[in-house]
């Protein structure tokens, strides 16, 4: 069972890094004039942080289900 | 420009593709075969988030605040990131307590309450009705844009001026009913699934990713060059600016950012089509652990374009010319890229009748179950009762609901328009089913939560959020006085629906839900608190909160026995269908072990059973009403209440007696233990015993056959040694014969067999007459006895012989031990008048401490192995046992060095004297 195991207590860890990743502080260090290969460093920072999230949600609800 | 038919003809193709995947779908999932029954099937369906508000609406919203459009897609990421703790097991109480819709589940976990159910089913219409409006009017103002003139609809003016029925919305719309209701009412079902609707639904979210991705390529990529292109296209715009910072408006700030992420995150499980979609119409609850992750993927893939398409839009037309809402149709149709332009469409389309449809089942179920069915049962529960089938009705009333949810939507489209309060009914929307969070959370963790707090908790949290959201709203789109909104009402300043209390300084819908859900929140936690639980409320309480701990067993019902199997019945049958019921009651016949139906009996377990059944198709409360009216729910009475205390007191005097028992059990092992233990202690002394009369025989013995056998084999030996040896046997015989009689004696004594001869002895005399006895042994040794005798001492009842041969024994050992020359011995006799005492003491070398305990046991003799006189080590055990025969005791004193005193005294009325 997933549910009370490691699998649950990283997915919590997960959302907890995501409410601080996706809000103010963290969030308004990047919103700076900068470009990361053309794109402004604050898209390009909200798109990469949400794509790692859903790899390491992926990564741990799949690693579960063996 | 497209010409109407065609769009016409696409449309309606588009939605007769749904309903062949839908009945195929269904076909399927009667053959047993489902489609749907994959996690991809699962999580695509679960995107029927993504509707026409953000098919549209999100470019639209990019272009005016940049990326303000995102948090309404990273709050269901982290949501969804929590969804295999929370949504599972919100999965796993539907599926045990039959739940078939959020207004249901906060019904059934406050005791299975009417009111509340209707509550919370008039707060998901209130707050979604609007939201399927703004998808009508999204199909509209999109079928407008393609037929009609680019300018003319530049400001949003709707182009259908014409009669109603000329709109080909009201059509769309009718459609959408009679799918909903082909592919959601077609039977009435216990667990309220619908396969092909959700097969339909997940193809839908197939066509608008596509078409979605369609137009984000072709604006990225083909109009433009790349992501950087754009981007180095926007930056040289000063006009763009706004968009590419975190909050170029900046009227909202990090607050309102935050609070934007956590009421999509609330919305995307409290919605009533998305609590339809992850939990009423999951299959398997495995199929959750991969839309955990694929759903926020398909957010992000939806989501990866709308920038640049709206940086591409007002790129293009510049800002203030087309609606930016538009973007993702205009700008095809700028380029005379109809195809695509049809295309994107019909995804729009798509977006929009996915979630009208499952909003509309959704809301058909709630409305039906929680807000009809209750008014029927309560206003003509007769005229229910006596109709025999009500499946018919049942899905009358859903059909109808249908009807009536999609026509409110359409009514309230054509009458709001472009109005303010349709435009912004997205966030508002969600705003009002966040009301649901604190009464459907606290009721999966928390035990104390009662009915009255979960009633004044959804009201208060509603009523704030009209009065903050809905009616400044309204006021904004012109349908009430203005100054409510800018002066509050009557004038009051405080009350500032968007100010309240003079909070100020975050946008509304912040502003918004902070309010309500503190009110909420408030209201369901303090009224909870004021009073204990009802034993129902706690039983559903403990039903919810242990969902995992109960496992798959049956809980423990609410009804006390008293139904009949043949009224339980027709009672489910009339709701279900007979079949069906007949169905489901033999299967749980089989899964009891019993043969069918006719063995079935109407127990507890199987009243729950049927509610259950019940509910599904009518809501718990319903279920609860009218299982009651087959149920006889017996109220303990006064006789039934005394059968229990009498059980009762009866137990406990049975426990009293089991304990008394098992006491006096105990105390009889105890000493059958202890007199084991002695048993066993005889047995070692008896053993010892034996071993040592064979050694004290054997050394005689051994010196008399050593001598014998010399005197056979040496004929030549002389006359005086033979003469010694002869001495020699005979003194062991004597010995050996000595040794035996003791024996035979201490045995007689010690098994109470002896014969005593008692006579009247006068202790001087016999005293006297053991000294003279020994005056031979005491001359031979060189010893003087001193001999102290009273004048007269009273005369004692006892076995003179016996007593004789214990003096003597004293006498014979003193002459052991005393030294050569100079030995003495001193006798005396003495009487207090009670007893008469003897003391015999001589001035040998003593007895230590650690011997004086020893001398008296059997075949222990004092002193040292060498200096050991001959003896058989019998004369003290037999000694004591004498004296202690007629009651009397002997003793030792002796201190090393100073030579030894046995005593003996003897009561002169001895209780065994006349034995």
């Amino acid at each position: 069972m997933m549910r009370k195991g490691l699998a649950g207590q990283r997915l919590v860890a997960v959302f907890l890094a995501g409410v601080l990743l996706f809000d103010f502080p963290l969030l308004s260090l990047f919103d700076r004039p900068l470009r990361v290969w053309g794109v402004p460093l604050l898209h390009f920072y909200v798109f990469v942080v949400w794509a790692a999230l859903i790899l390491v949600i992926a990564w741990i609800a799949e690693r579960g289900a063996r | 420009m497209l010409p109407g038919w065609l769009i016409v003809a696409a449309s309606f193709s588009y939605l007769l593709v749904l309903f062949a995947v839908a009945y195929f779908g269904d076909r399927r999932a009667d053959q047993g075969r489902s489609i749907i029954s994959n996690a991809w099937t699962y999580a695509l369906s679960i995107a029927v988030y993504c509707t026409a508000w953000t098919y549209f609406g999100s470019v639209g919203r990019a272009a005016s605040g940049g990326i303000w459009f995102l948090p309404t897609y990273l709050g269901p990421t982290l949501a969804m990131s929590l969804a295999w703790l929370v949504v599972l097991k919100m999965i796993r109480i539907a599926r045990t307590h039959r739940i078939t819709s959020i207004a249901d589940f906060v019904a059934s976990r406050y005791g299975k309450s009417h009111l509340l159910g209707g509550l919370v089913t008039i707060i998901a219409v209130v707050g979604t009705v609007p939201y399927i409006a703004l998808q009508l009017k999204a199909i509209s103002s999109g079928y407008g844009l393609l037929v009609g003139e680019l300018g003319a609809l530049r400001d949003g003016e709707g182009a259908v001026d014409s009669g109603w029925w000329t709109d080909g919305t009201l059509y769309i719309a009718l459609t959408l009913a009679l799918f909903t209701i082909l592919f959601g009412t077609r039977h009435l079902d216990t667990t309220e699934r619908h396969e092909g609707m959700v097969a339909a639904i997940a193809f839908e979210s197939v066509v608008k990713l596509l078409a979605f991705l369609a137009v984000g390529i072709y604006v990225t990529f083909v109009l433009y060059d790349g992501f950087g292109d754009l981007y180095a296209r926007a930056v040289a715009e000063p006009d763009l600016a706004g968009v590419l910072v975190f909050d170029g408006t900046g009227s909202i700030g990090y607050g309102g950012w935050f609070a934007h992420v956590v009421l999509a995150g609330l919305a995307v499980i409290f919605l009533p089509r998305q609590f339809q979609i992850m939990v009423v119409e999951n299959v398997n609850e495995q199929h959750l652990r991969r839309a955990t992750w694929l759903f926020p993927a398909y957010l992000l893939a939806i989501n990866i374009f709308v920038i640049p398409i709206a940086l591409g839009g007002l790129l293009h037309f510049g800002r203030g010319t087309v609606d930016p809402d538009t973007f993702v149709l205009t700008l095809p149709l700028a380029h005379d890229q109809a195809a695509l332009a049809l295309l994107v469409f019909v995804g729009g389309l798509s977006a929009a009748t996915g979630m009208v449809i499952v909003e509309a089942i959704a809301l058909s179920t709630m409305v039906c179950n929680d807000l009809v069915m209750p008014m029927l049962l309560h206003v003509r529960r007769f005229g229910l009762a006596a109709r025999r089938d009500l499946t018919g009705l049942l899905l009358g009333i859903r059909r109808g609901a249908i009807v009536v949810v999609l026509l409110l939507g359409y009514l309230y489209f054509r009458l709001a328009g472009e109005a303010y309060a349709l435009v912004s009914i997205g966030l508002i929307s969600f705003a009002a089913v966040a009301q649901f969070a604190p009464a459907v959370l606290g009721g999966m963790y928390w035990r104390g939560g009662t009915r009255e707090g979960a009633l004044a908790g959804l009201s208060a949290g509603f009523a704030v959020w009209a009065y903050t959201l809905l009616l400044p709203s309204f006021a904004k789109s012109g349908w009430l006085a203005r100054d409510f909104l800018d002066a509050g009402p009557f004038g009051i300043g405080l009350l500032m629906p968007e100010q309240l209390f003079g909070l100020g300084g975050i946008d509304n819908v912040s502003h918004a839900l902070f309010w309500s859900l503190l009110a909420n929140i408030g209201c369901y936690l303090g009224v909870s608190l004021l009073r204990a639980p009802t034993g129902q409320e706690a039983s559903q309480g403990t039903l919810f909160v242990d969902i995992f701990r109960r496992g798959e067993s049956v809980p423990t019902s609410f009804w006390r026995a008293g139904a009949e199997v043949r009224e339980l019945l027709p009672l489910v049958a009339r709701f279900l269908g007979e079949r069906r019921t007949r169905d489901a009651f033999a299967a749980y016949a089989r899964s009891h072990g019993l043969s069918g139906i006719d063995q079935l009996k109407a127990d507890p377990e199987l009243v729950h059973f049927a509610e259950t059944l019940l509910a599904g198709a009518i809501g718990s409360a319903s279920a609860r009403v009218m299982v009651s009216t087959v149920v006889k729910e017996e109220p303990l009475g006064l006789d039934e209440v005394m059968n229990i205390l009498d059980e009762a007191s009866q137990v406990r005097a049975y426990s009293h007696q089991l304990e008394e028992k098992s006491r006096a059990l105990e105390a009889a092992t105890a000493e059958l233990r202890a007199a084991n233990e002695q048993l066993k202690e005889l047995d070692r002394l008896k053993d010892d015993f034996m071993s040592s009369v064979t050694h004290e025989l054997r050394t005689p013995l051994t010196s008399i056959r050593a001598l014998s056998e010399m005197m056979v084999d040496d004929p030549d030996i002389d006359i005086d040694s033979r003469q010694r040896f002869l001495g020699i046997i005979v003194s062991e015989t004597e010995r050996l014969s000595r040794l035996v009689n003791q024996v035979l004696d201490l045995a007689k004594i010690e098994s109470g067999h002896a014969e005593w001869h008692n006579t009247d002895l006068d202790m001087r005399e016999l005293v006297q007459h053991a000294v003279e006895t020994t005056a031979q042994l005491m001359r031979d040794r060189g010893a003087i006895v001193e001999l102290a005798l009273p004048d007269a001492v009273p005369s004692l009842r006892a076995d003179r012989d016996r007593l004789l041969q214990v003096v003597l024994n004293l006498l014979s050992n003193a002459a052991k031990f005393v030294p050569v020359p100079g030995g003495k011995v001193w006798v005396s006799l003495g009487c207090d008048g009670e007893r008469i005492r003897v003391d015999v003491r001589d001035n040998g070398p003593g007895i230590p401490p650690a011997q004086q305990g020893v001398v008296f046991e059997k075949f222990r003799q004092g002193g040292d192995s060498l200096s050991r006189p001959q003896g058989t080590g019998l004369g003290l055990p037999i000694s004591r046992q004498i004296v202690e025969h007629f009651g009397g005791r002997l003793w030792l004193e002796s201190t090393p060095g100073e030579g030894a005193t046995f005593s003996f005294e003897l009561p002169l009325a001895s209780a065994a004297a006349d034995q």
